[in-house]
């Protein structure tokens, strides 16, 4: 008994992954179709309808999330929220939509990336994907006491732009919209291309990456599971192609170009992952207010040039609440059971992308992402949480949970003493729970491959037909929620894919080719 | 629970999730029943080294209070497991402070993934939204 035989299939373009990036790219690619190339999106994930999104928690994260939302860093300090589903983390986000800062993108400092490039190119997404600002009367108690503790505390609360298109308020984003309104690539950008004649497998993961070549393994469904089964029969791929782009996030991107160990890869893959670490915290109110209902996300502050965070409105569910609060036992429980009373913030810290933070892989070639937090991102979440805590409780709450104390309950009493009470000695690694979803970094773009892994247009240095199209583009933190400035970057990548088409062999002549 | 992770250490586990969580100690067997399979359904994923390091880790914490305290885990008295717990979660070591915060992630998930729990403590979100809210 040998191994089962590889089938082989030929494409024009293939893009691995089908978040903000490889949804965009696909798309965006749809005019080579009509030309009559063919382009083909490999998802590792399933293709879930809003049907099958029920709101509950521990049957939804499985089905969405890699490592059902908790992949953990290699020291295990820290857990990792990613989709693993057609439409990529775009199924599972609240569906903030913000314009790539000015500041930012100014000192990311990369050679051909213009802030009003990329700022164009999100206001045609932003357009394309419904964003706006939710009606007043749509939005709960949760954000409205954010605004009210804002205004009293001295912060300046903004509207987060979303993309909604009716809304019904499940405040079940981050387990997939049960309605089909977040205007995702699932919604929008897939859906489109696949009109256009682009092909999408799902429930298929790119094992490697060969020159011209993916490898590709389809599965079955698994009894029981939720979504559809792939497209494909199940079985290994060897995919060949004039160009792939690479659009499996800051983790998988990386990682899949390291287990590749394609000959000339530039040396600096994996490096300058970055992410924004962040913490749950809560303010207990002496009544109930609307939480679990409405949006879940319509306000922040940005702090990021000033003190380094962002503020954001949150709601979560249940176990991840539970796991986020410090601590255990009574004081736990107590707070717990006054979950209708509960007031939710999440404080992200804008981390640095620094030497040692990185994405590598196992012996089994499993990723693995290595984060350390630097005393700037520590101090940057102490500032964050000493002022979520002074919005709580000018918002009228009575006690406070902040993970940055010992004991974790801030009461009333202690206004005075939060700087105090909350400090960066009671950060202790392993011990309180921090996560972060805006993962980034790790194939970022530059100069030359002394710097960096790509170029402005995400071609891979000395291989052009290999393109990176997603946030592992980004040289360093955004310090803003990211996918409309994935969307800009991966339109600039299917741009130079649609002008360098020309080079590209028909594909009976490649075949031979490659 | 026959199979399971923590079948060979049930006795210590449960200590430890009414401990971590004080409300489980209502629970009846049927409602061990559901949090023990969820814990297992948590863990199907992962590497079965996983599942060892954590069946080790629990007897660990039932006999380390034996240095301290003279007395297993479970013949402690609720004040003592919590100090001592308190003690493990601030460990200098942070193989053990992340041993103890998988563990209760893995107790709270348990205990907060049922949906009575949900339901007990308030938890109303449902995918009809305002529908059902105003």
């Amino acid at each position: 008994m040998g191994d089962p035989p590889v089938i082989d299939k030929s494409y024009d373009v293939v893009v691995i992954g089908s978040g903000a990036g490889g949804g965009t790219v696909a798309q965006e690619l749809a005019p080579l179709v009509r030309d009559g190339r063919n382009v083909l999106v490999v998802e590792q994930g399933p293709r879930i309808s809003p049907e099958e999104c029920n709101g509950v928690e521990l049957e939804m994260a499985p089905a969405l999330y890699q490592d059902d939302g908790g992949f953990l860093t290699a020291d295990g300090t820290m857990t990792l929220a990613f989709g693993r589903v057609y439409g990529g983390s775009t199924f599972v986000y609240t569906g903030t939509s913000m314009q790539p800062p000015e500041r930012v993108i100014r000192n990311w400092n990369v050679p051909g990336v213009e802030h009003s490039d990329l700022d164009a190119r999100a206001r045609t997404f932003a357009a394309q994907n419904n964003v706006h600002f939710l009606a007043d009367e749509l939005i709960n108690e949760n954000n409205r006491l954010f605004v009210e503790g804002c205004r009293r505390a001295g912060y300046v609360a903004q509207q987060f732009p979303i993309n909604v298109r009716g809304c019904n308020g499940s405040s079940l984003c981050n387990l997939g919209c049960p309605h089909g309104a977040k205007q995702g690539t699932h919604r929008k950008q897939l859906p489109a291309a696949e009109r256009a004649g682009v092909a999408v497998v799902t429930r298929a993961e790119a094992l490697r990456i060969e020159e011209h070549a993916v490898i590709v393994r389809v599965s079955e469904k698994p009894d029981g599971a939720k979504g559809q089964p792939s497209e494909w029969p199940p079985g290994d791929y060897r995919i060949r192609a004039g160009a792939i782009v690479l659009a499996a996030g800051a983790v998988g991107s990386p990682a899949l170009l390291l287990r590749s160990q394609l000959p000339g890869l530039p040396r600096r893959v994996g490096e300058g992952f970055t992410c924004h670490p962040a913490h749950i915290l809560v303010g207990e109110h002496p009544g109930a207010i609307t939480n679990d209902v409405g949006h879940p996300k319509s306000f922040f502050v940005d702090r990021a040039e000033e003190e380094g965070y962002v503020l954001e409105t949150c709601m979560y569910f249940p176990f991840t609440t539970a796991k986020n609060l410090a601590g255990f036992g009574e004081p736990h429980s107590t707070l717990m059971q006054a979950f209708p009373r509960l007031q939710m913030i999440l404080v992200l810290a804008c981390d640095k992308a620094v030497p040692g933070n990185r994405v590598t892989v196992g012996r089994d070639g499993t990723p693995r992402v290595h984060y350390r937090f630097t005393e700037e991102t520590i101090a940057a979440l102490i500032r964050a949480t000493r002022a979520s805590a002074r919005i709580f409780f000018a918002a009228g709450a009575v006690r406070v949970h902040a993970p940055s104390a010992d004991p974790p309950l801030l009461e009333a009493a202690d206004v005075d003493r939060i700087d105090e009470r909350i400090d960066a000695r009671h950060f202790k690694p392993g011990k309180i729970s921090v996560s972060a979803a805006h993962l980034m970094g790790g194939c970022g773009m530059g100069r030359s491959a002394a710097d960096s892994v790509t170029d402005s247009r995400g071609r891979v240095h000395g291989m052009p037909w290999l393109r990176v199209a997603d946030a592992s583009l980004f040289p360093d933190s955004l310090e803003i929620n990211p996918y409309l400035t994935i969307m800009a970057l991966a339109d600039r990548v299917a741009e130079g894919i649609r002008q360098d088409a020309g080079s590209f062999l028909p594909m009976n002549e490649a075949v031979s080719r490659w | 629970m026959s199979n399971t992770t923590f079948a060979p250490v049930r006795d210590r586990f449960r200590t430890i999730a009414r401990t971590i969580v004080p409300e489980a100690e209502a629970l009846d067997e049927a409602g061990w029943a559901e949090l023990e399979s969820i814990v297992e359904q948590g863990l199907a994923s992962r590497p079965s080294s996983v599942r060892r390091q954590l069946r080790l880790f629990v007897r660990a914490l039932d006999l380390l209070p034996l240095l301290r305290f003279g007395h297993t885990f479970r013949a402690l008295d609720r004040r003592r497991r919590t100090r001592f717990l308190l003690a493990v979660q601030d460990a200098r070591l942070l193989l053990v402070r992340r041993g103890f915060w998988g563990l209760r992630t893995l107790i709270f998930m348990g205990y907060y993934g049922r949906a009575g729990a949900a339901a007990a403590i308030g938890y109303r979100a449902d995918v009809r939204g305002w529908e059902i809210r105003r």
